[in-house]
């Protein structure tokens, strides 16, 4: 707040293998969203460092980040963030669009991540025709399409009815199922259970860090 | 990322808020229009003046007697009779930057032909005359020395005198009656249309000088002249010319230094060059008005443009987030801006074109669309969506992905 200094995380260390799906918990203000943003790199730690795929984030430049989000980042939010008026298969193209991708290329590939989450023929619709757990799958197709490291997921399901969360969680755990790493910040127990490790934050520090056995 | 898409993307942006666009675009819309139109009235008001201009034709100095006192009267300038034939004839013998030079007299009076009659101006001229005045004869034949050198009471007809006397009949070899003098027809000349001051060229009889001293106007001593009008062989040798002219006409007229002189010289491209003046001076107002309509136009773009940026944050820490650079953001919102000030000038350039020529068509009077005037509208249009989008499109490229993705 203004000039106040507030420290956010304080000694927090932690390591994700690749493979892994990992929970992040805790209450609000407990540290986890900056945590997140670390980890998206969209903010860049006071001070500590962040090894991204064997990558040092700490030091680079606007641009550079930017080119590490396109590249081995996949972002889903609780709210979708999809562009609104834009059909779902555009959305998806997105971040290959700001790759450099064209035309055939980045049709193709967007149209397999959307067949990646079950959203086969749903390529024209526009945000506003979907459900919010269509919604949330398109949002995911497009976390996807460039095959990141790392697939971050902010409440994925904070604005889901129970039974579409389950969905979305089964979407997620086939995904890890197939290799890829996902790391998801969440507050609801049934949902993280779905992971295979918890980290629980509290006032800045990891509380706990915890292998579960999968719930299914 | 590729400029296609990012042109594509902007499309959409501006389809979504179609009647914001449009209403956006208005400002540019307008500016554009006017600095077509004016430019075209401008351009149309300037090549009428210069062909009023031409038509008296080109390079000419008018040399006119001073004024002189009778009674205690003082005449206004022209009215003393001191230029004479002889004044002419030396002119061209002797000053070496003169092409030509003819003294001409003026009168006016009723000229009968059988049953019609038509009050008109009578010019008396040198053969000389229609070499300066650039001004052909169309049927017939010109003046010829022996015309002059006998005093032949031949003359040309004007197109309007032509007209109003035998109407559509050949009047070559007719005779027509100069304030009762009998005249034979040998000429028609050219038509010239108004002159810079508006009169009708074209309503004048001309008969050979010295057949006009002798029979159509009164003086104290033979041979004056009414003015003199010469010609300098090229545009850049005027002021030489008249100098050479004031000089020897002192002599002739033994005017000491100091004293007054009974002439005086005037350029007509002096005419030329304040009526050019007026007219870039008009073009300048109109131009300025434009550009502020322009600059009014850009605030809106700038405005609207600012309010997108608000409106569509969130898009923007989307688009950051998932890989847009800095300068991803700021091309697509300058994209947006000068798309939006283009299309304004494209449509400002059909609509301003559209009004000069519904103005010349109306109004009758000549517009010029220059293709060039277009260029400029179009490139200034562009300028003003680059100038006017930079700092809105810097706003939303500089915004902390973060904040922008919170933003409610």
């Amino acid at each position: 707040m203004g000039d106040q200094q507030f420290e956010a995380l304080k000694g927090v260390s932690f390591d994700v293998s690749a493979g892994e799906f990992v929970a992040i918990m805790g209450a609000s203000g407990s540290g986890k969203s900056t945590s997140m943003n670390i980890l998206g790199c969209l903010d860049i730690p006071t001070s500590g460092r962040y090894l991204l795929d064997g990558l040092d984030v700490g030091g680079m430049t606007a641009n550079q980040l930017a080119d590490i989000r396109n590249k081995k980042l996949g972002f889903v939010f609780q709210g979708f963030n999809l562009l609104p008026r834009t059909p779902a298969i555009e959305n998806v193209e997105l971040p290959l669009v700001y790759a450099g991708l064209h035309g055939k290329e980045r049709r193709q590939k967007a149209l397999l991540a959307m067949e990646q989450v079950g959203l086969a023929g749903k390529e024209n619709n526009h945000p506003s025709q979907l459900s919010g757990g269509q919604q949330q799958r398109v949002a995911i197709a497009r976390a996807l399409v460039n095959n990141p490291a790392v697939i971050l997921a902010d409440e994925p399901t904070g604005n889901l009815d129970s039974s579409t969360s389950e969905e979305i969680m089964i979407l997620f755990t086939s995904l890890n199922l197939q290799g890829i790493t996902i790391i998801m910040v969440t507050h609801e127990h049934d949902v993280a259970a779905c992971a295979g490790r918890q980290i629980t934050f509290k006032d800045g520090r990891i509380i706990s860090d915890s292998l579960i056995r999968r719930a299914d | 990322m590729d400029f296609l898409q990012t042109l594509k993307i902007a499309i959409r942006a501006l389809r979504t808020n179609k009647m914001r666009s449009f209403l956006t675009m208005l400002g540019i819309i307008i500016g554009i229009a006017a600095v077509i139109a004016m430019m075209a009235v401008g351009s149309g008001a300037s090549y009428v003046i210069s062909q009023q201009i031409a038509s008296i034709g080109s390079n000419i100095i008018l040399v006119i007697p001073g004024s002189t006192t009778s009674g205690g009267l003082r005449t206004g300038s022209g009215g003393a009779q001191t230029l004479t034939s002889d004044d002419a004839r030396a002119i061209m013998m002797e000053c070496p930057s003169v092409a030509y030079s003819a003294g001409t007299v003026r009168s006016s009076g009723q000229i009968v032909s059988g049953n019609m009659n038509w009050s008109t101006v009578i010019m008396g001229g040198a053969p000389e005359l229609f070499e300066i005045r650039e001004w052909p004869v169309v049927n017939g034949r010109p003046f010829s020395q022996q015309d002059e050198d006998g005093a032949i009471k031949v003359c040309l007809l004007g197109q309007t005198v032509a007209e109003n006397l035998f109407g559509s009949a050949d009047p070559i070899g007719s005779i027509v009656r100069i304030k009762k003098i009998p005249f034979t027809v040998i000429g028609i000349l050219e038509s010239k249309g108004q002159s810079p001051q508006g009169t009708d060229q074209d309503d004048a009889v001309f008969v050979p000088l010295r057949t006009a001293q002798r029979n159509l106007v009164r003086s104290q001593r033979s041979g004056v002249v009414s003015a003199i009008i010469v010609k300098a062989r090229s545009e850049d040798l005027l002021a030489e010319a008249e100098e050479e002219i004031a000089g020897l006409l002192k002599q002739r007229h033994r005017i000491t230094n100091g004293k007054e002189p009974d002439f005086s010289t005037r350029n007509l491209s002096e005419i030329l060059a304040v009526a050019e003046q007026s007219s870039k001076a008009m073009s300048l107002l109109l131009g300025a008005v434009a550009s502020i309509s322009l600059i009014v136009g850009g605030i809106g773009i700038m405005n609207i443009m600012l309010v997108s940026v608000t409106e569509r944050t969130r898009e923007i820490g989307i688009r950051m987030a998932i890989g847009a650079k800095k300068n991803d953001i700021l091309l697509q919102f300058m994209t947006e801006a000068v798309l939006l000030t283009m299309l304004g000038g494209v449509i400002g350039i059909a609509l301003g074109a559209g009004g000069a020529t519904a103005v010349s068509q109306m109004l009758e009077w000549p517009t010029l669309i220059s293709i060039q005037s277009i260029i400029i509208a179009f490139v200034f249009s562009a300028v003003v969506g680059i100038f006017f989008g930079f700092y809105p499109a810097k706003k939303a490229a500089g915004l902390n992905p973060i904040d922008a993705l919170r933003y409610e």
